[in-house]
């Protein structure tokens, strides 16, 4: 089954002046177990895609399932885990606390939730800081508390709207590092919203294009993933620049120029 | 500055008021109907010790009974009236209403409402004093949640009074204690303004009204000077307590 299937999604904000088409009658399936990045420009959607398949935002016109289920079924049913690009960690709750949120949410026993927190801060390497506060923690610490908060329940989707969009380079891909190791343990279907290319291709098995005004997808990359998986390192490796240079011109070739893009990061 | 000279310097200004009051009694020779010397009250306090406590423990059991069930009421009602909208508009006004309510018109009325042999009329009267400021702070407070938290707790499915409980009213927790601060001092206030329309006779504000009404006036400054003790108690401990979680929420 897949985890996510969108047809004909639509969103149109209304405001008092104008109507905004965030989205146009968008279509995407990720099949469940993979790794979806959607980029693109400021204002073609891709959150607000993202947000739709949280049944964060109806959309206007259109269905989203997850799992087979509607999209409202699957938030209450809590079939995926979240993060954003602000980590969202409650100030009052200890490092362990939040973790435990979704849990807590969800009625689990608290005993259960205590082993289960215990395992994921162990999984993001954060075992020491259980009972520290989110304030004592670097950004980069925050943004892990949240993915271990998103994996509370074992879901089988991801949704990711930028959760590194506000790291250093340095932690930003230490971070990916760990996301990709986590994702590979858990077999989870991944929807990740970022700006950075080189982020997408590193992460992504599939890229998919977006483009603004009205909200479209423009281009769907296919990652070569299994010729980047053998490299020593990924970042280096010639399957991964090849795909890097196909997202890219996936991305600009619509708009010729790269000025056209903004809000694109090519690093 | 260091704490020493932080904590010695008001003191000493005390006690250089005190001497002023002390020499222009003496020296202008006022007579004690005006004001009478510190030094003439220091001394009621000594020899009515007893009845000092007694009467401040009347008064601020009253405040305290008021002050703990206006805020539970005043914290109750506003997390209802920030989940549901109807109820807001028609609370909000209400207590707009409440708050331009002096305390000294309604203490005599509800005095023989409530029954003169009784305490609840003066509980009630800081109830409703203590539930104004505790109301609008933590309504202000509930309205001021991260909308990031709030995707975060719908996106796991969390109900209405989830988000509620495990969101807005932790985040209007400082909120609460702004209210609780100002409500403090308020419930002292109208503890012994309530006092002095009738009823019991055994509070601070009774006192000093029969003090004053028998000219004893050191006396009735000695009552003045528990109720300024007593004001300040129940300010410092909600200050404490204040702290106290501020401390638990950041360790």
């Amino acid at each position: 089954m897949n985890a996510v299937e969108v047809r004909g999604a639509t969103k149109v904000f209304s405001t008092r002046r104008a109507e905004v088409r965030a989205l146009d009658a968008v279509d995407l399936t990720v099949a469940d177990g993979e790794f979806v990045s959607l980029i693109g420009p400021s204002g073609c959607g891709k959150s607000t895609l993202l947000r739709l398949i949280a049944d964060l935002d109806a959309p206007t016109a259109g269905e989203v399932d997850v799992f087979g289920m509607a999209a409202r079924k699957a938030r209450l049913e809590h079939a995926y885990g979240i993060a954003f690009q602000q980590s969202g960690l409650l100030p009052w709750r200890t490092v362990r606390q939040n973790v435990e949120l979704p849990l807590q949410l969800h009625g689990t026993a608290a005993a259960a939730r205590r082993a289960r927190s215990t395992e994921l801060l162990d999984l993001v390497g954060l075992a020491e800081f259980a009972e520290q506060h989110p304030d004592q923690l670097s950004g980069g610490m925050q943004q892990r508390v949240a993915i271990a908060r998103a994996l509370a329940e074992h879901p089988r989707l991801l949704l990711m709207d930028e959760p590194f969009g506000a790291l250093d380079e340095m932690t930003r891909e230490r971070l990916q590092g760990e996301l990709r190791r986590i994702v590979g343990e858990t077999g989870a279907a991944v929807v990740f919203v970022t700006h950075s290319i080189p982020e997408a291709v590193y992460l992504s098995d599939r890229v998919v294009v977006m483009s603004p005004r009205p909200g479209r997808i423009t281009d769907v990359v296919d990652v070569e993933r299994r010729a980047m998986d053998g490299a020593d390192d990924i970042r280096e490796a010639d399957a991964f620049f090849a795909s890097v240079t196909a997202v890219r011109e996936a991305l600009h070739g619509r708009e010729g120029a790269a000025p056209g893009a903004r809000g694109v990061e090519t690093r | 500055m260091t704490t020493t000279v932080r904590v010695l310097a008001p003191i000493a200004l005390g006690l250089v008021l005190l001497a002023v009051w002390e020499g222009a009694v003496a020296l202008l020779d006022i007579p004690p109907y005006l004001l009478p010397a510190p030094s003439a009250i220091g001394a009621q306090v000594a020899i009515i010790l007893p009845g000092l406590v007694a009467a401040g423990l009347a008064t601020g059991t009253n405040a305290f009974v008021g002050l703990v069930g206006g805020a539970v009421l005043a914290i109750a009602m506003a997390a209802l009236a920030s989940r549901i909208r109807w109820l807001q508009s028609i609370v909000e006004p209400l207590v707009a209403a409440i708050a331009v309510v002096p305390i000294v018109a309604l203490a005599p009325v509800l005095g023989t409402m409530l029954g003169a042999a009784s305490e609840t009329p003066r509980q009630v009267v800081v109830g409703i004093a203590a539930f104004v400021p505790i109301f609008v702070n933590t309504l202000r407070g509930l309205r001021r949640s991260d909308p990031v938290h709030r995707d975060l707790l719908r996106a796991n499915g969390a109900s209405g009074w989830q988000i509620t409980w495990h969101l807005t009213l932790p985040g209007a927790l400082p909120y609460v204690f702004t209210g609780l601060n100002v409500a403090s001092s308020l419930a002292v206030i109208s503890a012994v303004v309530a006092e002095y329309f009738g009823g019991l006779q055994n509070g601070l504000g009774s006192r000093i009204a029969s003090a004053a009404a028998q000219s004893g006036y050191a006396r009735a400054w000695s009552y003045v000077l528990a109720a300024v003790v007593l004001g300040l108690l129940f300010y410092v401990a909600t200050l404490l307590l204040e702290r106290s979680r501020r401390r638990a929420a950041s360790t």
